[in-house]
């Protein structure tokens, strides 16, 4: 599923509050099968613009397309089949009296048969790594990362063919977060999903994503690749964007042994080699 | 929710904006106490000078005062035509069953519609022209009285606040947990009402449960920061009552001795 804004500018309501361009003339194009994240500082419409997606946020200019099909009020409903999307803090969504109906939620929205609903939400459960015994709990006796994956089985469970994420990362610990990504990565490379994140961990972004989208105040100021995007420094400074912990291991080794090393390492693989290559212990 | 204007701020620097809050607040209830009792046509020409009088010194534009009263717009004229279609009296131009437009009943629409505009408008420039949390002071001090007969004021009061501070909180909070139910397919506004009920309960319950966790650390918070309830609690914002504020129900007593000597 490729996803394509053409000039798409939009504004942003909340009750009284009014915020204008929030989007501005965004141009972007997203592969099939890729694993994007978009980086970019608070309030640069990076919200915005993974709601533009899915038919939440309907710009007032320009056409946003999820194959081809243009996002309007009429085939809303049909792109929110296929774009799932994981809403920062996504445990607050949970409602149902017990975990299996509000998973089945979703699917029984698109029409999906209760039987068949229930036979994903076992699917799913197992996809997002608990047991499937916990189907008849109440969402709200479980723990925090438990109701993130509860959430989050939600959103699979309507099979979405794109998966757009709000900082999914934000306030789970190191091991809830690798296996999160874990998941992400599994769906990514074997289930063909289509994943754009929204993130402010680099690490996540290197260790994860393959392409990046920077924004600024509403615009799209880059998208290409995650090592052509972290080996420029003087773009990195100059959106203020940090570094990734072994990059910045690397400067300070640099700094220290007042030479260069032979290329920018990404992982503790690559900077090892790199420090051996170079001859410095 | 939109065009949503009740209790809304406006800053400004306009004389209103400095008048005390309790001088307002004792304003606003008399002028509309007035508006009440207003009952010939000289009255509402004076209360309409005054009222627009009051809102050109608001400094806040017309388009403002306009959307608040947008939202009420279907009331006030449900309530106008019913005034006008069932009361009998004077000169009666149409008869039908029991629908009568009379002149009573016209004249009686007019001041009717007059006197819910200038209403909304008045109670309008009160909360525009004065943040919220100088109104609840404001409130606490005029219901001090109270405190003899056993009533919790400061209670009260504190309950105010702490509802004023969370309503753009809430209001946030809902747009994000309806966002998140209509990408999983939950259609608003469609349908049958039950129907319309039922896509309320996903946004109800996460809402109690967020708002009860929310009430809970909010409550720690103020305990650690130790917050007793019945204590003697002395204030930051101190209410300074000014000699404008003494003018200015000067100024509403004057209103009252004209309406009086008017001749009706």
């Amino acid at each position: 599923m490729e996803i394509q804004f053409e000039g798409v500018s939009a504004d942003y309501q909340l009750g009284p509050i009014r915020r204008k361009s929030i989007l501005d003339t965004v141009n972007l194009h997203i592969q099939k099968g890729s694993f994007t994240a978009v980086l970019g500082h608070a309030g640069a419409g990076k919200t915005s613009l993974i709601k533009a997606m899915n038919g939440l946020l309907i710009p007032h200019t320009g056409k946003v397309k999820i194959d081809g099909i243009t996002i309007e009020e009429d085939t809303r409903q049909l792109i929110c089949k296929k774009v799932g999307m994981v809403f920062q803090f996504p445990e607050s969504q949970l409602f149902a009296e017990t975990v299996e109906k509000d998973i089945c939620f979703g699917p029984l929205n698109f029409g999906v048969a209760l039987q068949e609903a229930k036979t994903i939400a076992k699917k799913v459960i197992q996809q997002v790594g608990l047991s499937e015994n916990i189907l008849g709990n109440s969402p709200f006796s479980l723990s925090g990362g438990q109701k993130r994956r509860v959430a989050i089985a939600g959103i699979l469970a309507m099979e979405p063919e794109v998966l757009v994420l709000d900082e999914p990362g934000a306030g789970l610990d190191q091991n809830g977060k690798k296996e999160l990504f874990t998941l992400l990565t599994d769906l990514n490379q074997h289930h063909h999903i289509t994943i754009v994140m929204v993130t402010h961990d680099m690490n996540d972004v290197i260790d994860y994503a393959d392409n990046v989208v920077i924004m600024e105040n509403g615009k799209v100021v880059k998208h290409c690749n995650v090592r052509n995007t972290f080996s420029n420094l003087e773009l990195l400074d100059k959106w203020s964007l940090d570094l990734p912990d072994v990059l910045s291991l690397q400067m300070k080794i640099e700094k220290e042994i007042g030479r260069k090393l032979s290329m920018k390492c990404f992982t503790v693989e690559e900077l090892s080699e790199a420090i051996i290559a170079a001859d410095i212990i | 929710m939109n065009t949503l204007l009740l209790g809304r701020y406006y800053p400004g620097e306009s004389i209103l904006h400095r008048l005390d809050p309790r001088a307002k607040l004792v304003g606003g209830f008399y002028l509309i106490f007035l508006l009440l009792l207003a009952t010939n046509w000289r009255a509402y020409v004076l209360l309409w000078i005054f009222t627009l009088t009051i809102m050109w010194l608001s400094g806040v534009k017309f388009s403002v005062y306009y959307r608040g009263v947008k939202p009420l717009i279907w009331l006030i004229t449900f309530t106008v035509f019913l005034q006008v279609l069932f009361t009998a009296g004077g000169t009666i131009y149409v008869e039908w069953g029991i629908i009568t437009i009379s002149s009573y009943g016209l004249v009686n629409g007019v001041y009717i519609f007059c006197r819910f505009i200038m209403i909304v408008f008045v109670s309008t420039i009160v909360t525009l022209t004065t943040r919220p949390i100088d109104l609840t002071d404001a409130i606490n001090y005029l219901l001090r009285p109270l405190n003899k007969l056993k009533v919790p004021v400061d209670e009260i009061s504190l309950m105010l606040t702490i509802a004023l501070r969370f309503v753009p909180t809430l209001l946030e909070e809902t747009q994000k947990v309806m966002d998140a139910q209509r990408s999983r397919g939950t259609v608003f506004g469609k349908g049958s009402i039950v129907i319309q009920m039922k896509t309320l309960v996903p946004i109800f319950i996460p809402l109690f449960s967020s708002s009860l966790e929310r009430a809970e650390q909010l409550a720690n918070a103020m305990e650690v920061k130790g917050y007793q309830s019945g204590k003697k609690r002395t204030t930051f914002r101190k209410l300074s009552w000014k000699k404008k504020d003494t003018w200015c129900l000067f100024i509403l007593v004057f209103i009252t001795i004209l309406l009086i000597i008017l001749p009706s």
